[in-house]
Parts: C-alpha cells; structure tokens; sequence
C-alpha cells in the first residue's frame, strides 16, 4: 500500500541522545545528550519516558509553538504496553494515539501523522519514539548487570529519543511518499541475529515501494534501512539481488552509522525504535537542508519479537515500512 | 524465497564465533577460580584449624559474597562478558545471576519486585541442580548401594 502526498512538510525534528551514542560519530548532530541511563529519574523505564518528554519540548521550543498548539502526537516504544510513550503523553496533554511495530515504529508514526495532515483531519502533529538500552535488555533479555556474553550478530538497543513535527506548512522538507509494510517471516528464530529476521521484510517494502510509485532505485540519493546491522546489511543487498533482481546502490543501514563499532561494544551496530530516527532526524536531515541529498527513501525495519512466542518455538515475524522524503525549493 | 534456502544464505552471512579462543579463555579463568578457591579452603582449614570439609563452606560463602559485592560495584557483568563460562559456571556466577535480577528490579517492590524476580535467572540452575543430584543420587545408590 503506497501513499503519495502533496502538502506534507517535516518542519521541524529533536533528537535526545544517551551515553553510547554521545560518543559515537554523529553526537554533533544531536539536540540534548544524557550522560547516563537514569537522566535523574528513578529507573531506566522512568528516564525513557522524560527522553521523550525532552524531545518533545526541545521540537515545541524550535517551531515556537506551544502543547496546546499542537492536533495529535503520536508516540511508541519498545516496553510492554508502550509504556514509555502513555507516560509521557500523560505528562504533555496533547491528544495522543500510541503506535506499535518495534523498530518500525518511527515511521508507522509519521505515515498515520501524514496521512492525516494530507487528508486536513489535522493541522499538525507530532511523531516521536524512543528506546532505552538498559529498560530494552531488563524486558527482552538478562538483566543489565547479568552481562550475559553475546553472539557477534547481536545488536545494541541505542538510548535516545527522536520527534518529528508534521504540517501542511512549505518548507525545505517534503513528505514525498510512503509504503506501508507487509509482515514477512522466514523463519529465522534467532532472537541474535535480528538483521536476518529483518532484512526479508525490508526487501519487500523497498520492492513494493518501487514498483507502486513506478521509480528505478537510481531515483533515490539514498536508501536508509533501519537497524538491521553490518550482516544484516549484507543480507539484505545478496537477498534483493537474488529475489527481486535489484542491486541496491547508494544504500546504507542507520544500525552501521551511529555508533563507532571499531570501539564502542555493540556489536553488530545499533537497534531499537530510535535508532533510524536519531540518524535521519539529525545528521541525513541536515545533509538534505544542505542539499547534499535530494530525495532519501527511509526504510525503518521492526522485529515484531515476542519473547513468549519465541519461548513457544515460533520464529520472529518482521515488518518494514517507508517512507520518502524530498528536498523542494 | 524457500525458507530452507533463505538460512542458508543468512549463514552465508553469518560470522563465526571464535569458539576456541573462548573455550580457552573460559578454561583458564574457570581454572585460575578452581585454584582460588582451593587456596581459600586450604588457607582456611589451616589458619581456623577447621577440617577440609567445614572450609569448603567457608570458602563457598565468601566467593558469593565477593561475587555478589563485584555485581553491585557494576564491573562483574564486563568480566563475565569478557570470560564467559569461566565465570558463570562457578558458584560466583550464581551468585552474579541473583544479584543482578536483584538489583534490576529493586524499585518494584520488594515481594513483586526482588523476591519474584530475583530467581529469574537463577531458577531454572536450582530446578535442574535438585532435579539432577536426585537422579544421579538414586543411579549411584541403585548401582553402588548404601556405602
């Protein structure tokens, strides 16, 4: 499902960054860096919560506008019952909608907002996500001070948290087009090697992207996929070689250029929600407002991992949207 | 793509683990906590003038005790990633594995909080230990008889 659109414009975006990611390349790039995992509040669930909080205040402040400005903000994150997000969204007032789809979740976000926007059901919103290493591991893995040794395709959950706000408004950045996801599984069960459960699910968003809006992959300047890491990566270009016939240039993965892997421990890169988003929303943003990149497609790829139904034997489904961004005059 | 034919190139892909190198290590760290704790039982049987046996528990005691100290001081969890079965197997690593469930889940209370969660990890290695030791108990009593 391929949406195309004519008056959609990211005005604004913040972006809120943790200790790992403050000493990884981009850290010039972000708004706000905390320099530990608790950002003065209780626990790690708590501070993931007032990331957002950050964020969303930090965007308010550079579009001028205040909460009661805004039509709906829309939020998610990996804890259980997006917790995170309806804390936050408790705190700031704004009609909220909650959105799901793991790592995708960032731009499921900005697709629901943009549609919105297109159709004038709203004026404005705000699209956040966020994710915490620390509050990520407690629910999907061993507890932080465990340790447990990990495979080296493992990935590391970034801490940060990424708001984009979206009008009707003309500016540099155009919302071009987005495809909505299908879920893929091929049966990958390995809950340490997500690139590989991913890449599937990317390839076919990237796929359906190009053959609804009827554009060769030479079209875009760039091609961001999500989190799927440095094998991930590799799996996804053999894959879409293979299956659909498309060699993907100009391609990257935002999981290999947010950390420093050569000498940050997170082995095959970054994961998580914010992931994507931190990197677009700062560093690929401002190369597009420089004009250094004219038309930008954002692959964002979600494990949809239940750890109860991997305890169950099932493989881990995944799903991946896009959605394409454009510099106008 | 068949799914039979997507692992295969998912393995393409996938790096190999340096399984001897951390054999290696996990032996040597795992042996050099062997001859530690030897050392503190006999240190222990000789300065106390305590028999062996009695030793071995204070030796137990305080290698849970440093264990569980290193876990809230917060670098226990780098060496184990570092040493891996080296560290997790002896006792120390279950000392690690309930402190650090332990110390995660302090602030949600203290029987919904620590005392559900603290053998998360834990659990599954008591279980499986009671379960075993009777298995092996009643094999050696079936085999050898009572000694």
């Amino acid at each position: 499902m391929t949406f195309r659109y004519n008056n959609v414009y990211i005005n604004a975006t913040s972006t809120v960054a943790g200790p790992y990611e403050q000493k990884g390349p981009l850290k010039n790039y972000y708004d706000a860096t905390y320099d530990d995992f608790y950002i003065n509040m209780d626990t790690f669930e708590q501070a993931e919560s007032k990331m957002i909080e950050d964020s969303v205040d930090i965007l308010l402040s550079k579009i001028g506008k205040t909460k009661f400005d805004i039509d709906l903000f829309l939020s998610g994150d990996l804890l259980n019952q997006i917790a995170s997000s309806s804390y936050a969204a408790s705190r700031l007032g704004i009609p909220f909608m909650g959105v799901y789809n793991a790592c995708a979740t960032s731009v499921e976000g900005l697709i629901i907002g943009a549609n919105m926007v297109e159709n004038k059901q709203i004026k404005n919103c705000i699209c956040a996500v966020s994710s915490h290493n620390n509050a990520a591991e407690k629910q999907f893995r061993y507890p932080v001070e465990y340790g447990g040794p990990k495979p080296k395709t493992a990935t590391f959950t970034t801490t940060g948290s990424a708001s984009a706000y979206l009008s009707s408004n003309k500016e540099q950045i155009k919302v071009d087009s987005s495809t909505v996801g299908s879920v893929v599984d091929l049966g990958i069960k390995d809950v340490y090697h997500m690139g590989a459960v991913m890449a599937p699910a990317a390839a076919d968003t990237i796929f359906k992207h190009l053959r609804d809006t009827k554009r060769e992959i030479g079209y875009y300047d760039l091609i961001l996929t999500g989190d799927l890491g440095v094998y991930g990566r590799d799996i996804l270009k053999e894959y879409m070689k293979t299956e659909y016939g498309i060699e993907l240039k100009n391609y990257n993965d935002t999981a290999c250029m947010i950390y420093d892997r050569e000498k940050q421990p997170v082995y095959a890169g970054g994961s998580g929600p914010a992931c994507a988003p931190l990197v677009t929303y700062s560093y690929i943003l401002n190369k597009m407002k420089k004009k250094e990149y004219h038309r930008i497609l954002l692959v964002a790829t979600g494990a949809l991992h239940s750890p109860t139904m991997v305890n169950q034997k099932l493989s881990i489904p995944a799903i991946a949207h896009a959605i394409s961004l454009e510099v106008v005059e | 793509m068949e799914k039979t034919k997507y692992k295969d190139l998912v393995n393409k892909h996938t790096p190999k683990e340096n399984r001897l190198y951390n054999g290696m290590i996990a032996f040597i760290i795992g042996g050099f906590m062997g001859a530690l704790g030897e050392l503190l039982r006999q240190l222990y049987a000789y300065f106390f003038d305590i028999p062996t046996s009695e030793a071995t528990m204070f030796m137990i005691i305080t290698l849970i005790f440093i264990g569980c100290l290193f876990t809230c001081f917060g670098f226990f969890d780098k060496w184990v990633n570092f040493a891996k079965c080296g560290l997790i197997i002896p006792i120390t690593g279950f000392a690690h594995a309930m402190m650090s469930a332990a110390l995660e889940y302090r602030k949600e209370g203290m029987v919904t909080g620590i005392g559900a969660n603290m053998f998360k990890l834990a659990g599954s290695v008591i279980i499986f230990g009671v379960v075993s030791a009777y298995t092996f108990g009643l094999i050696r009593l079936l085999l050898g008889g009572i000694a």
